[in-house]
């Protein structure tokens, strides 16, 4: 018994390492870097950087004001990426709950219409939003022969908004769908049997039970728009950095230690806020009875 | 489906649908414009041919999915063996949340946190730049394990578990009936492990920009790199080839999932007693 134990250590033996060396330590080096200067030695200016440096921007009516750069670029990726996430659960649940009703065939077509965009690599779909809605794109040229005029998208928050949706919606749509596929029909039928109207059923029924799902897909929506860093500089125009510019800025300005200051604050958020939705969806769940 | 679910899904397909569309017919431009048609051309596709560098980059790209895609394959399936069969021990847990980090952390921060190691490392060894092919190809192995260990391991789980039992009752070694027994049977996850990681290598950006160095260039590097600049149709016919080499690598790996299927249900258990 003992030998087979041991062979099946040493099969688990090399990923170990690898996990520890890879996959903790590096994690280790982001606090590291982030609570030391150049030459090693402790210090918090990186996080006092981050929270008062400012700088000053000029309004649309040519007023000056000065403001908190990274906070305000903090807020604003939050912001985004949460309207993104909305936006994408909006659209993307209607999505799921007819794809989950849908014939088989039907539901395995779907499925691969929907997963088709995310073979293209992201920053080919992104740069093909821009010529979409650039000044002289395709959208442009489609309104005004319309004849409603031009407008302009790009460069505007919308845009960003339009490509972080357009990004990750499959990852909204799939694991609700795959919550929804798998729910009891005779739930909704009894619920409609006790005389429940459409609405109600989706409330009461339907919404709870696919909660799992909703969960998983808005984290894996949140996650990456949060920390996207080439959308904002494409379809922002560069006008509207994002936390995830700031830290690729930093990289890039070989400031590591500034950048991984950032990027501690960025998972130490990310982390509180994951905990945060996972007891609350807990709680909605079991109705905080206790077990 | 009712009417207003197609109208529905349709607009929803139409907005999913349009950059690949648009990437499609621009490809085939004739001009060098990325709003105006001017007529069907190859002349793009052409000129991707002669471009030394991009054809670089994609041998680049290639070279680094194979490796990672190689060693991420062998060390995830034997990891998903291990835990399966260790599972209640206190190291398979803290390794399964160690596996979970990749999948739910930022790209972003998963590569700034290698290339700060690997930028320690190389000051410490004193090494001129830290970064290189082979830091990369690290970085890759990284984030592709778990996709592997992930589509392993409910094939273990699913599996018959008296079965590499009875083979080592009847003298396997516990490697040889891993072989014999278990290989067979959790095979599909495997390929489907192995095609997700290669497909996740390919395409990956963000940590690949931030562990690569020494002038190594992978496809979307250059992607990135052209796209700082004006662009022009040539990378549309690119991304046009890129995207039908991924589709049928994905479309393959539903074919066999699928055979496999098939096959599991026309195969009778010949030891049940009718």
């Amino acid at each position: 018994m003992n030998r087979k134990l041991n062979t099946y250590r040493a099969m688990l033996l090399p990923y170990s390492i690898w996990a520890i060396l890879f996959i903790l330590v590096p994690l280790g080096f982001v606090g590291y870097y982030a609570f030391t200067d150049d030459s090693f030695h402790f210090t918090m200016e990186h996080f006092v950087r981050f929270f008062t440096a400012t700088s000053s921007i000029t309004e649309d009516d040519g007023t000056t004001r000065e403001v908190r750069t990274y906070v305000l670029i903090f807020l604003r990726s939050v912001k985004l990426a949460c309207v993104s996430t909305l936006i994408c659960l909006l659209l993307g649940y209607p999505v799921a709950y007819i794809m989950s009703r849908a014939k088989e065939k039907t539901q395995k077509v779907m499925m691969t219409l929907i997963m088709i965009p995310m073979w293209m690599n992201f920053l080919i779909r992104t740069y093909a939003w821009m010529t979409i809605m650039q000044d002289t794109g395709i959208l442009n040229n489609i309104l005004e022969a319309l004849g409603f005029g031009r407008i302009r998208i790009i460069g505007t928050e919308t845009a960003v908004v339009v490509g972080m949706v357009y990004d990750y919606f499959p990852y909204m749509v799939l694991p609700i769908y795959s919550i929804m596929a798998k729910m009891d029909v005779r739930l909704v039928e009894a619920a409609r049997d006790l005389g429940c109207g459409s609405l109600s059923v989706l409330r009461r029924v339907i919404f709870p039970l696919s909660l799992p799902g909703v969960i998983s897909g808005i984290t894996m929506v949140l996650i990456p728009s949060i920390s996207t860093f080439y959308i904002s500089q494409k379809l922002g125009n560069g006008k509207f950095f994002l936390i995830g510019d700031a830290i690729e800025g930093q990289y890039v300005a070989n400031n590591l230690h500034f950048a991984a200051a950032i990027a501690f604050i960025l998972m130490v958020i990310l982390l509180a806020a994951m905990a945060l939705v996972k007891y609350s969806t807990e709680r909605y769940v079991y109705g905080g009875e206790s077990e | 489906m009712k009417l207003g679910s197609k109208i529905y899904t349709t607009i929803i397909f139409l907005f999913l649908f349009a950059p690949i569309v648009v990437m499609l017919i621009y490809s085939f431009n004739d001009s060098k414009s990325l709003s105006v048609y001017s007529g069907f051309s190859l002349r793009w596709y052409k000129e991707l041919l002669n471009d030394r560098n991009t054809l670089e980059s994609v041998k680049n790209t290639f070279i680094l999915a194979f490796s990672a895609t190689a060693i991420s394959t062998v060390m995830g399936t034997a990891a998903a063996v291990g835990i399966n069969k260790l599972r209640g021990a206190w190291y398979c847990r803290v390794l399964k949340t160690a596996t979970d980090i990749p999948m739910t952390n930022p790209d972003i921060i998963t590569g700034i946190s290698l290339m700060l190691m690997f930028v320690f490392v190389g000051r410490l060894v004193g090494a001129t730049s830290s970064l290189s092919f082979w830091t990369m190809l690290i970085a890759h192995v990284t984030f592709c394990l778990p996709y592997v260990i992930l589509q392993v391991l409910p094939k273990l789980q699913q599996m018959d578990r008296s079965l590499p039992e009875a083979a080592m009752d009847l003298g396997c070694t516990p490697l040889r009936a891993f072989f014999k027994v278990e290989l067979p049977e959790i095979l599909p996850g495997i390929i489907t492990g192995a095609i997700m990681a290669f497909t996740m290598s390919l395409d990956d950006f963000v940590i690949s920009y931030f562990t690569t160095g020494n002038g190594f260039e992978t496809l979307p590097i250059r992607i990135y790199g052209m796209t700082k600049k004006t662009v022009t149709p040539k990378m549309y016919a690119l991304a046009t080839l890129i995207f039908f080499v991924t589709m049928s690598l994905l479309i393959f790996s539903n074919v066999v999932d699928n055979d496999q299927r098939r096959e599991k249900k026309g195969r009778k258990d010949p030891y049940s007693i009718q």
